[in-house]
């Protein structure tokens, strides 16, 4: 990175900084190496408009989240205070114009989430050097640039961040079914079987009693007979990673290849902020809180504090705010735990009265807290943390949409009913399950995408535009299954022509049913 | 024509970072210079949002690329507040409630002024070529307060940015005292505001609206005109001094209305536009003589006229009495949903040769816009 446009942070920043992190590790708290830089709002603008890297490669949608960015602060509608990047060491960026207390919150906020990104189990699969990752890929698609014009790359590039959000997040802690299916031939098959036959480490003298030939040869006879009746779909079951898939089969000049993999291998990256916002603002704010109030605040700064902190936390039209829900929920599981409010003596207890009085003086608070920040993600941190109590208490509500004055209104405040909506915004970070469900549709290579229904319709237009560009990779016939007003539906594109029907009987069956 | 809203390269530090290219590109999509295929993706949502007194909001603009993504039939969301059950809870009106689970797309609206607004629109739209009439020159200058200079007369001194550059010169002199904290101002700390000629085409011009309120106008086409006439009007009011307005509805009758009851009126009954032109023909020849004035002429209506006759009576109006002392006749036609809109066909066949004559369709607002560009386009 060039050095000159950095303020270079100044003595009194660094010994903040330095006095910060000693009181968040005496607190337990346990973070990468962080870096502070300071940048003024502009560069901090284009900084967040590339994710968070000073390092991108040339797309118009950095220029178009960049503008947003800037109108937002320029019309004083919103204002980033930092940035901090899950890297090893931690980038953080902090406002030039920020006052010191401002920053002083800032800073212990940072460390929080650094703590974050290095414990909490879903980040454990990311890559830590993702700073000269992202320079790298920079690199490559400039030089694809230089190859092939700048508007086809753009264009291919268009085309992949359009279906960016078809990845699998949890393929990364499990292991799938592997793409490699059996050859066709009969060496083929008994290769394959040989090679999933079960065998038991043993000594080589005991291999014969341990691994009786009979049994293997028996095994193997049976894994090539079920082979051989089977018809070898491709993908062998559905899959979620369409963007592997694609990887994979579609028919790709390198460059697109590798443009197409960059592109999932940064969707893979963000995918762990997508899934833990509001466990990772509320980590980050319940710490901030605590470190200022105890142990960094002077006494002239507390308006100031209290007033920025109360600004985090205000609730405006149309977000539910994470850092709200994620302190009150962090708060409350201190609470319980410490005063033992949590276990089946707890929860079967009839009387209300009872349960809110007791306290057993357990003071598990803070061993729980860390537990819940290094294995909880957003979804299992709301299904388990968010009481009837505390949706009450945080005046939560249900609200839809009301056709006949089109308007938002409420619903109602039923607690599982408001559970039930923030786990279903919260699944999949609020997106629709599409799998591919055969590779080889019809015998013609086409492909066959099927969206799994978890209660709400696909939004048509988008996915007839979207499923454009998958055939845009796929070159061949695309389709897409998507029950759309609990009918299924068809909907196919052929490189020429969009098309939807109803499903019948009569149409082909895909390998897979999802 | 090149008049970006704000120069942004200027006001920016040079970072470590440049997004530059990034954002030149995406304004460029905007405008519409590349990239054609991305313009379906252009978000617009409404193109006037609030109108407070002096600033409007306005949705930024954004490419929104197709993704997989749930339709708006979902079980709606969660928010927070004390909003009781039914209460509006969308940031209308006065619901208590706030918030929702749900993340907005890339609209975001802000707040502008009038003026910016024209500038923004003045990326896609030309002005129309306005001609000194009269006795009146077409361009004044005016001066505007813009920057700051180093030497001036000291009624034009600027007390803080003076006192700021004291106070830094003190302080890295080391002369500066917290303790008494005295600021003395030297000569070279001064600052005076410097100002800025402008100069501003003037001309005398006159737009004059004509509305069909007839009973099949109902409130979405009345919306649908309202946006209309309050863009054309932002836009050349920001362009020209001394623009008038009249304002000018009618059913089976017409009449001359302030701008607030042209907005709001509603009527009933049949719809006879030639007699809104007639009263145009009055207006003008009582007040605008051609030579003196720059004439437009903007009508709005659903296009169902009562009559076959008197829609070519409307034309016969036109192109004898109209049409030879104005400088365009704009003709929009909302879509409606039980007009037969024929108005706009009768238009074409019989003043096809005339070209201060502009016809556009509006269906929805998304239209609109290119409404705008159709009348503003052509420079006349």
């Amino acid at each position: 990175m060039a050095e000159s446009a950095e303020l270079k942070l100044s003595a009194e920043l660094t010994d903040y900084a330095r006095k910060i992190a000693g009181v968040a590790r005496a607190a337990g708290l346990d973070f990468f190496e962080t870096r502070f830089e300071v940048v003024d709002y502009d560069t901090m603008c284009q900084i967040a408009a590339y994710g968070g890297f000073p390092q991108r490669y040339p797309h118009w949608r950095f220029g178009m989240e960049y503008e947003k960015l800037r109108k937002q602060h320029v019309y004083g509608l919103g204002r980033i205070y930092e940035m901090v990047i899950n890297n090893d060491p931690c980038y953080a960026y902090l406002l030039s114009d920020n006052e010191m207390t401002d920053q002083k919150l800032v800073m212990a906020h940072v460390y929080a989430h650094c703590d974050f990104f290095k414990n909490n189990i879903w980040f454990s699969k990311t890559n830590r050097r993702m700073m000269d990752e992202f320079a790298n890929h920079a690199t490559r698609v400039r030089r694809h640039i230089d190859r092939e014009g700048f508007e086809p790359v753009e264009k291919f590039v268009d085309v992949c961040v359009s279906i960016e959000n078809l990845i699998d997040p949890h393929s990364a802690f499990m292991r799938r079914e592997s793409l490699e299916r059996p050859a066709a031939t009969a060496t083929g098959r008994r290769i394959h079987a040989e090679q999933q036959v079960v065998r038991y480490q043993t000594k080589p003298y005991l291999e014969r009693w341990v691994n009786p030939p009979e049994r293997l040869k028996e095994e193997r006879q049976k894994l090539i007979d079920r082979g051989r009746g089977e018809h070898h779909s491709i993908p062998p079951q559905p899959m979620r990673d369409v963007l592997l898939f694609l990887l994979k089969y579609a028919p790709l000049e390198d460059w697109e290849a590798d443009i197409l993999s960059i592109v999932r291998e940064e969707s893979y990256y963000y995918a762990p902020q997508g899934q833990t916002k509001i466990m990772n603002e509320g980590w980050a704010t319940f710490w901030h809180s605590r470190l200022m109030t105890r142990h960094l605040l002077k006494d002239d700064e507390l308006i100031t504090y209290c007033d920025h902190h109360a600004g985090t936390l205000a609730t405006s039209p149309g977000n539910l705010n994470p850092y709200k829900m994620g302190v009150e929920i962090f708060r409350d599981i201190e609470e319980r735990w410490n005063k033992g409010q949590f276990g089946k003596e707890f929860d079967e207890c009839p009387s209300i009265e009872e349960r809110r009085r007791r306290d057993t003086k357990a003071m598990l608070g803070m061993e729980k807290v860390f537990e819940v920040r290094r294995v909880y993600n957003d979804v299992t941190f709301i299904d388990e943390f968010l009481t009837a109590d505390l949706a009450d208490r945080l005046k939560l509500y249900h609200y839809r949409y009301d056709p006949a004055t089109r308007r938002m209104v409420v619903v109602d405040r039923d607690f599982e009913k408001i559970k039930a909506q923030l786990l279903f915004a919260l699944t999949n970070h609020g997106q629709p399950y599409i799998y591919i469900a055969d590779g080889n549709y019809r015998n013609r290579g086409e492909l066959y995408m099927a969206h799994r229904h978890t209660g709400a319709d696909l939004d048509i237009r988008f996915a007839v535009e979207t499923l454009k560009n998958v055939q845009a990779v796929w070159r061949r016939p695309v389709h897409l299954q998507a029950q759309i007003n609990d009918e299924m539906v068809l909907f196919s594109f052929d490189g020429q022509q969009s098309q939807q029907q109803k499903i019948h009987a009569d149409l082909p069956k895909p390998a897979h049913k999802v | 024509m090149e008049r970006s809203t704000v120069d942004y390269a200027e006001l920016r530090g040079s970072g470590p970072v440049s997004i530059e290219k990034d954002y030149q590109r995406f304004r460029q999509i905007v405008k519409g210079k590349i990239r054609g295929d991305l313009r379906k993706f252009l978000t617009r949502g409404e193109l006037l949002g609030k109108e407070g007194k002096h600033l409007i909001s306005i949705p930024v603009r954004g490419v929104d690329l197709p993704h997989f993504r749930f339709g708006d039939n979902n079980d709606g969301g969660v928010g927070t507040g004390e909003a009781g059950v039914g209460d509006n809870v969308d940031g209308q009106g006065d619901g208590k409630g706030a918030g929702g689970t749900n993340p907005g797309a890339h609209i975001m609206e802000v707040e502008v002024s009038l003026d910016e607004l024209a500038d923004i629109l003045a990326e896609e739209l030309q002005l129309p070529r306005i001609e000194p009439r009269g006795k009146h020159v077409i361009t004044s200058k005016k001066e505007r307060y813009s920057g700051l200079r180093q030497s001036g007369p000291e009624s034009l001194r600027h007390f803080k940015r003076t006192f700021k550059h004291a106070l830094r010169r003190q302080i890295m002199s080391g002369t500066y005292n917290p303790d008494s904290p005295r600021i003395v101002p030297i000569r070279r700390d001064r600052r005076y505001r410097s100002w800025k000629t402008v100069l501003k085409p003037q001309s005398n011009a006159v737009l004059l609206y004509m509305m069909d309120v007839s009973g099949s106008m109902g409130d979405e086409q009345k919306e649908l005109v309202r946006l209309e006439a309050f863009w054309i009007d932002a836009w050349l009011r920001r362009n020209y001094e001394g623009i008038d307005s009249r304002y000018i509805v009618h059913d089976v009758r017409a009449q001359e209305v302030d701008r607030d009851t042209f907005y709001r009126l509603r009527e009933d009954g049949g719809t006879k536009i030639s007699s809104a032109f007639k009263l145009a023909k009055h207006l003008l020849d009582q007040h605008y003589q051609p030579d003196e004035w720059n004439i437009y002429l903007f009508h709005f209506s659903d296009g169902d006229n009562s009559s076959e006759t008197d829609s070519r009576e409307c034309c016969r109006i036109l192109r004898e009495q109209l049409l030879p002392q104005i400088n365009m006749f704009g003709y929009c036609q909302v879509a409606s949903a039980y007009g037969s809109g024929n108005f706009i066909n009768v238009i074409h066949e019989h003043l096809d040769d005339c070209d201060n004559v502009i016809t556009s369709r509006v269906n929805n607002k998304d239209d609109i816009y290119d409404s705008l560009k159709t009348f503003f386009t052509k420079g006349k």
